[in-house]
């Protein structure tokens, strides 16, 4: 066993392409996730077309300039330059002010103020108008004591990530990837190989049990995983400031439970392949892409259709999502994830069970 | 008699509609070499398989030491020294560390066991620290060879050990396969090389997933029913083509440079077929009778099969 080990991870260090995506794909999903994939708004080109130019409407387009939000897009003066200047891409929105805007403020009428966005990106289009409608409502409420104007505001809180950071909903999604990635892709992958180089034979024609090989096999993608995942907390923790509310232990905890699932399913993948390609092919489609896109990670389950819906239960990383969310942000213990924990450890049961089963003692 | 180590009897295996193996039995003393000869596609491997418990036989039996293959597979797989016709050691470990995996999985100790090998891997030492992927492929089978006898194995199976090696060493392994005779490991070998077989003890020649004659090699050469003439001459290709057209010629097959004729007729001799072919061609051979080689008893065995 012990011997095993020590191949196994002779086997990982030296070769370069297990290596970089151990160690390298961590670090730029991380960084790419974090830096350059965002859905938060920030400098997007607005252009404001002010019919009463007076010191209420010039007030509001400072506001929305300086809300670092907006940049200040091409000017353009009349409505009917709108629709050229999306066209063009030169602005995402446009925001029209009426005539007598100040007078009307003042009087307690309601002044016109449109904003026309661009909604071929609808989800960005969204975020700026209510970004715009936030820093308009501020302003009125400012000059107006809140006695005078007895209009109902509605005042929303965002809860646990209240400047709704992407970086927060990213990372749990990233190391449920990772995990799903090394654990279960080069386990299935290293098994795989064995049987194609031919020295699954001599293995096979050996004193070693199939628990022995197998164990062997992923007792150093259990700590290689581990140490990822840790790596990945840190680096979110430190570069971009993601907290970690509930208890670290029971979520370094449910990440190795999540090991253990992931590497099962490995495992599982590689007694129904014989050579890695397969291996490589059967992890891709079964793994990273129901990861990604069923997961909730990328698109929210709500708005799924029923049937993905229901498909999207059986994915481990789902409920592995849910599971770190609460920990890391919400801060929950473990009275509140058990559900999803039992889950897990149920589909682990599952997995393994299958494996043993399936895994051949002879070469057919 | 000595004791018997190795035996199979009617053994089949298909592979779908393929017939592999159509009834192979056999037997092996203990301590022997016993060789499998035969060409590629013959069931040397799938008999291998079986033997190593890999595969399960269709139908038929066969025991190692006692040890049934199907059902006490468990046991024999604690006393069998296996390698594989391809190259099935680690190449991105080094020699020692391949060394070391293989005797940490049979929970054998290296030093301990040191003399079973010492001969070997004396030659293979000084390179000890080198992947295995980067050794010349006559290193490769004698670090095969070290790996699969570190647990001391009571019975040896090889799967065309020499194949794609140079000729010094096939010779030096052999010689080692030789030596290891007196540990009293019984050595199970396949190969397609016919001048390897007078090597071994006995020899199974096998065909088409048959064993068309077991015996000791020299035995076999002595069968040899067929009289059997050597000629040579500068243009090969049309001697051959002479020599098959004559009378009483069963078989002409090239041997390098040579062509091995047979007759089966007491009659024809050296005088005969130079007259013939002194007729027939425009220039000139040279013809001798020669003695039968394993190679010539194999194609006889092969044409009397068909």
């Amino acid at each position: 066993m012990k011997r095993f080990v020590i191949k196994e991870f002779l086997h990982i260090f030296r070769d370069v392409r297990s290596m970089i995506i151990l160690f390298g794909m961590p670090l730029i999903q991380v960084l790419l996730f974090g830096y350059a994939i965002t859905n938060e708004i920030k400098d997007a080109r607005i252009s404001v077309i002010d019919h009463s130019m007076d010191y209420a409407s010039q007030a509001v387009t400072k506001r929305l300039y300086a809300s670092g939000y907006f940049l200040e897009g091409e000017h353009i003066g009349s409505t009917q330059q709108i629709e050229e200047s999306f066209r063009k891409g030169e602005n995402k929105m446009v925001v029209v002010i009426g005539q007598d805007f100040a007078r009307k403020l003042e009087s307690g009428n309601h002044p016109a103020i449109h904003l026309i966005a661009d909604a071929s990106d609808p989800n960005t289009a969204n975020l700026l108008v209510s970004y715009a409608s936030g820093i308009i409502t501020a302003y009125s409420r400012e000059i107006f004591l809140p006695e005078n104007i007895p209009v109902i505001v509605p005042e929303s809180r965002m809860l646990y990530n209240p400047d709704l950071r992407g970086v927060y909903m990213f990372v749990p999604g990233i190391i449920t990837i990772l995990l799903m990635l090394v654990s279960a892709m080069m386990t299935s992958i290293a098994i795989a190989r064995e049987k194609e180089l031919g020295t699954m034979e001599v293995l096979l024609v050996s004193p070693l049990k199939p628990l022995h090989i197998v164990a062997g096999k992923v007792l150093p993608y259990v700590l290689l995983s581990f140490i990822n995942a840790t790596a990945i907390l840190l680096l979110s923790y430190f570069v971009f400031g993601v907290p970690v509310h509930g208890n670290l232990l029971l979520l370094l905890g449910e990440s190795l439970l999540f090991i253990l699932l992931a590497l099962s399913l490995g495992i599982f993948i590689s007694t129904v392949s014989n050579n890695q390609q397969t291996a490589l092919m059967l992890s891709m489609f079964a793994l990273m892409l129901p990861t990604i896109l069923l997961s909730g990670f990328v698109f929210p389950i709500e708005n799924m259709p029923d049937i993905l819906q229901w498909i999207s239960l059986a994915m481990p990383p789902r409920w592995f999502i849910t599971i770190i969310k609460s920990i890391m942000i919400k801060g929950s213990g473990i009275e509140f994830i058990w559900k999803e924990t039992l889950i897990l450890v149920v589909m682990t049961m599952i997995f393994i069970l299958a494996s043993v089963k399936k895994f051949k003692i002879r070469l057919e | 008699m000595s004791e018997i180590s190795v035996f199979g009897e009617g053994l089949k295996k298909n592979y779908g509609n393929t017939e592999a193996l159509r009834g192979v039995s056999f037997s092996v003393n203990k301590g022997e070499i016993f060789g499998f000869i035969g060409p590629d596609g013959s069931g040397k491997t799938t008999l291998f398989r079986i033997l190593t418990t890999l595969l399960l036989p269709n139908s038929g039996h066969a025991a190692i030491d006692g040890l049934d293959i199907v059902k006490d597979y468990r046991q024999l797989r604690e006393i069998l020294g296996y390698m594989p016709g391809k190259f099935s050691l680690y190449h991105d470990l080094t020699v020692e560390e391949n060394l070391k995996f293989f005797a940490g999985i049979f929970k054998a100790d290296i030093n301990q066991n040191y003399h079973l090998i010492s001969d070997i891997y004396d030659q293979i030492a000084p390179f000890s620290k080198r992947r295995a992927g980067k050794l010349s492929g006559g290193m490769k089978q004698k670090l095969a060879l070290s790996c699969a006898l570190i647990h001391q194995p009571r019975v040896l199976i090889l799967d065309e050990p020499t194949t794609g090696v140079d000729a010094v060493s096939r010779r030096e392994f052999w010689e080692m396969l030789i030596r290891l005779k007196k540990l009293e490991i019984t050595i199970l070998v396949a190969t397609p090389y016919m001048d390897e077989a007078i090597l071994c003890d006995r020899v199974a020649l096998m065909q088409e997933g048959k064993i068309m004659t077991t015996d000791t090699p020299e035995r076999i050469i002595e069968s040899y029913p067929l009289r059997l003439f050597k000629i040579k001459s500068d243009r090969p290709l049309q001697l051959l083509k002479s020599v098959r057209q004559m009378q009483g010629v069963k078989n002409a097959e090239m041997f390098g440079e040579y062509i091995h004729a047979s007759t089966n007729n007491e009659i024809i001799g050296i005088d005969e077929i130079s007259g013939f072919l002194s007729k027939n061609l425009n220039f000139s051979f040279k013809i001798e009778e020669a003695r039968p080689g394993i190679e010539d008893c194999f194609i006889y065995f092969m044409q009397k099969n068909k």
